[in-house]
């Protein structure tokens, strides 16, 4: 199939585009940019014009819930919401229900998806077996079946030295260990920054050091041993500051932020309501502002949701007796083009961070639009005002501190290889 | 007219004064022969209580009683819930049998609040203690028993000495006494005890009794739980007790007619000792009666004027 | 309507003399009704010379209008001597109207103890009972219609006014 994509502006970080440019897709690919290739018969053609064309998102954070949670959502409810979100690749966390620790699980979503995905779906395999902290998973193994990377997701380790082996031998795989810094003792039953907010709501806290302290040990066992690691949903902004440091040193590390880090603080947490309950919990107004004030960090190579849907029951309890999590995907596009307004950074900087910085991280051939790429492509009007309702939210998780709020910048299309897998209907 | 009495964080000068007064009148109650009014008769009044309490729920019972209301008391045990019933559950079935009032403690911050918003409407909720957020109830009769001593709030040197971390009562006695215009509040408790921050919320921290203690006109000791030595906060009562047991000696150290306070239960010798818990500064058993008419006042309050 | 107050009062005395005559009783309860009926029974202790104190009833508890209304926080406390059985009181209001005040303040007195009679005396009786109530002893009685009302003002100087509402 021949589709022409015409008359709209778009935004390519990867290849240095940001003007006016055709696309016209043939089949699969891209086959040309700017002129039609010679001979050129469209078999459709979309007028654009005042839309944007950005290369479709890379999330490197969702949960897709199967195997074992799918009363929270599935791999075909999520991706199809990650589509409706201008998503075209998405990584699903190990912490399944049985989590990602050998091959079976990593085939069998591989499977579920070719079957009932839009889009596609990459799997991280867990660092250790049942992600409880003690035993290194086959690693190998994973890798073969195609696994982008192995996380202990926010479950502990038993103790440093299991961590080091873990790491060592995921590197010995050629596998980056995606971690997440989370000291559970210092965290101990905290469900909120450690801070006044915290501290006049009555609800235990998890100090900055729960981050920071697990970050610290984990770059100095890799100033030991130079094992390729990447921090993930960093929270705060000393965590920053010390991956900063380190990859000036010389440390192969990198980190990503959640979105909703660089929007939401303690402060917005009012009358108790468990929609902003997540982990790592949000943290104070500096640290947003610390982290914003450093979106054009080397380190960081990535901007994500950390997409969490839930059914209701699991946001209908007390603060503390719920779970955290926030569904994100729908939210991630519009607060990304408010991102580039409200900070130092350009449009094309910030897409960056949720295209072709993070296809690197992952080691994917996506997240870029030059001739020849896979077309999965993204196409929204930003200027369009919209409210993300529970009637027309796509996921299953109806689990947004943003519902009903007016958001701005609305995916109006979406490819997957070619294909036209979304469209917006007004 | 309130719906819910949660927090003392959110009510007005006004508000605060009017649940005095009329705690005032219901405290005459008390006194008569026939310690009843029929002003919540026919009503039906549920304790549930997530946490277990006897003396809070007995002064709640009896407080609904004398009001001539109808008082059920449902202890949820907390494997009840791990059983499978959840919180919304659990009050759905009670509001089937139509229900007027409902005085919750659970050990959630935010309990209460979740539970007001879930209720049908014109079904009133008391916060009796959610987690370590609020406990309005006590600190209301706190309050009361200051102002039958002291009569003004403003000049007053306010000392609240003990597990400020974890204290609800604490939180909510603040934010009354600040309301009620008391400037100088003075929080004292080892540091691992003091929460993050505590200065916003309108207070001086101290790790001294010493220095805390100084010229204060109300003391106000909380208990210390034992689990506070299982969870590395302190190494023993012992030593708790040395460094910030209330002892004449300490007592000494406040104005002269200081008056000492505790919400009770008291640990004789590790938070007090026994020659001030019983002396005549104290007026510990005082605010348990008061706590009945206080109780009272905030249960008529809520009741009436709702069709 | 007669607004001298002197005379309504004299003529209340007067009969509650007389009525007490009848009653055999010397040394009654006069129990007023806050807050103008109290003004009213404190004369009448007086005009009739008695020694005992006064008895005073807030029937803000026992009102049936609390669901409607709820409750006045400035409930002052009533004062009765702990034990009323078997005395014969004097209940004393300034205005008698529905009977629901009335009814409250019966409602409360019983609640003190059981009384060996329990008699009525208002200054001024405006009809529209919705209660079977009755007054023993009235200053002046009267039919308004449902729009006006009176009310006395006090303490000093005392003084009746007719207040229309549309």
């Amino acid at each position: 199939m021949k589709i022409a994509l015409k008359h709209a502006h778009m935004i390519d970080p990867a290849n240095g585009i940001d003007r006016p440019c055709d696309l016209y897709i043939c089949d699969k690919k891209i086959a040309a940019l700017d002129t039609a290739p010679e001979g050129w018969q469209s078999d459709k053609v979309l007028d654009l014009s005042g839309h944007t064309i950005i290369p479709g998102m890379v999330d490197i954070a969702t949960h897709l819930r199967e195997p074992g949670q799918e009363h929270k959502a599935t791999i075909a409810s999520e991706t199809f919401a990650g589509v409706a979100a201008g998503i075209t690749s998405m990584v699903c966390s190990p912490d399944t229900n049985p989590v990602i620790d050998t091959p079976a699980e990593v085939e069998f979503i591989q499977q579920r998806s070719q079957f009932s995905a839009y889009c596609h779906v990459y799997v991280m395999g867990a660092l250790t077996t049942q992600l409880a902290g003690e035993y290194l998973s086959e690693m190998a193994a994973l890798k073969q079946a195609g696994v982008v990377g192995v996380s202990n997701s926010l479950h502990p380790l038993a103790n440093n030295l299991v961590l080091r082996r873990a790491m060592e031998y995921a590197a010995s795989q050629d596998l980056t260990v995606f971690f997440h810094p989370h000291d559970h003792h210092l965290a101990a039953n905290g469900c909120m920054h450690e801070g006044a907010n915290a501290t006049r709501m009555g609800l235990p806290g998890i100090p900055t050091a729960a981050e920071t302290a697990s970050a610290s040990t984990c770059l100095s066992i890799i100033e030991d041993t130079n094992v390729r690691v990447h921090f993930c949903r960093i929270s705060t902004q000393r965590t920053l500051q010390m991956l900063e440091r380190a990859l000036y040193d010389g440390a192969p590390v990198s980190a990503d932020i959640c979105m909703h880090q660089l929007f939401l603080s303690d402060e917005d947490i009012h009358g108790f309501d468990s929609h902003y309950h997540t982990i790592p919990p949000l943290r104070s107004r500096s640290d947003l502002e610390g982290l914003r004030a450093r979106l054009n960090s080397n380190v960081l190579m990535s901007l994500c949701s950390d997409h969490q849907p839930h059914e209701p029951d699991a946001k209908l309890a007390p603060f503390p007796a719920t779970e955290p999590g926030i569904s994100s995907l729908e939210t991630l596009l519009p607060l990304t083009l408010k991102l580039s307004q409200e900070t130092s950074l350009s449009l094309s900087e910030v897409i960056a961070l949720v295209t072709t910085k993070p296809a690197q991280l992952i080691g994917i051939d996506a997240g870029k639009l030059n001739v020849g790429a896979t077309a999965d492509i993204c196409v929204f009007d930003s200027q369009q005002e919209w409210q993300l309702t529970a009637e027309n939210i796509q996921s299953e998780g109806k689990n947004t501190p943003y519902l009903n709020q007016t958001l701005q910048g609305r995916v109006t299309h979406t490819f997957v290889e070619g294909e036209l897998v979304y469209q917006l209907t007004s | 007219m309130m719906q819910h009495f949660l927090t003392t964080e959110s009510l007005s000068l006004d508000q605060l004064t009017s649940i005095l007064d009329t705690a005032e009148s219901f405290y005459k109650v008390d006194g008569r022969h026939v310690k009843k009014v029929p002003l919540l008769r026919g009503k039906t009044i549920v304790n549930l209580f997530f946490e277990a309490s006897t003396r809070t729920r007995t002064t709640f019972e009896l407080a609904a009683k004398r009001l001539s209301a109808d008082v059920l008391n449902i202890n949820v045990d907390a494997s009840a819930t791990v059983k499978g019933e959840s919180l919304l559950d659990t009050l759905r079935n009670l509001e089937a049998m139509d229900v007027d009032m409902f005085i919750i403690r659970h050990q959630d911050s935010g309990a209460a609040k979740f539970i007001s918003q879930h209720v049908a409407p014109g079904i009133s909720v008391i916060n009796a203690g959610d987690g370590r957020h609020a406990h309005p109830t006590q600190a209301m009769l706190d309050m009361f028993t200051i102002r039958r001593i002291k009569k003004d709030f403003t000049r007053l040197k306010v000392a609240i000495v003990g597990d400020l971390a974890h204290s609800r009562v604490a939180r909510s006695q603040i934010h009354a006494l600040r309301t009620l215009g008391t400037q100088d509040i003075r929080v004292i408790a080892p540091k691992t005890l003091l929460p993050n921050q505590i200065e916003t919320l309108g207070v001086q921290a101290f790790q001294n009794m010493e220095e805390g203690l100084s010229n204060a006109d109300i003391i106000i000791m909380l208990r210390l739980q034992k689990e506070r030595m299982q969870g590395a906060f302190l190494p023993s009562e012992h030593e708790y007790f040395n460094l910030f047991g209330l002892t004449p000696e300490r007592l000494s150290l406040a104005a002269d007619d200081a008056t000492v306070m505790h919400p009770g239960p008291i640990n004789r010798g590790v938070e007090i000792s026994s020659e001030v818990a019983d002396g005549n500064q104290s007026v510990i058993l005082e605010q348990v009666s008061n706590g009945i008419a206080v109780r009272m006042a905030i249960m008529s309050l809520l009741a009436g004027g709702q069709s | 309507m007669n607004t001298n107050i002197d005379s309504l009062l004299n003529s209340l005395a007067d009969q509650t003399k007389a009525h007490l005559e009848q009653l055999g009783e010397q040394s009654p309860l006069i129990v007023g009704i806050r807050t103008g009926g109290i003004w009213v029974a404190e004369h009448l202790h007086r005009a009739l010379n008695l020694s005992n104190t006064i008895g005073v009833l807030d029937i803000s508890f026992y009102r049936d209008d609390f669901s409607r209304l709820g409750l006045n926080p400035q409930v002052k406390p009533s004062q009765l001597p702990l034990d009323i059985t078997d005395q014969n009181i004097i209940l004393v209001d300034d205005i008698l109207h529905t009977g629901r005040t009335i009814r409250a303040a019966m409602n409360e007195l019983f609640d003190y103890g059981r009384p060996a009679s329990v008699s009525l005396a208002v200054l001024i009786d405006r009809g529209g009972r919705e209660l079977p109530i009755s007054a023993q002893m009235v200053g002046d009685a009267v039919e308004l219609p449902a729009h006006q009302h009176v009310k006395l003002t006090g303490p000093e100087p005392l003084a009746l006014e007719i207040i229309t509402t549309d």
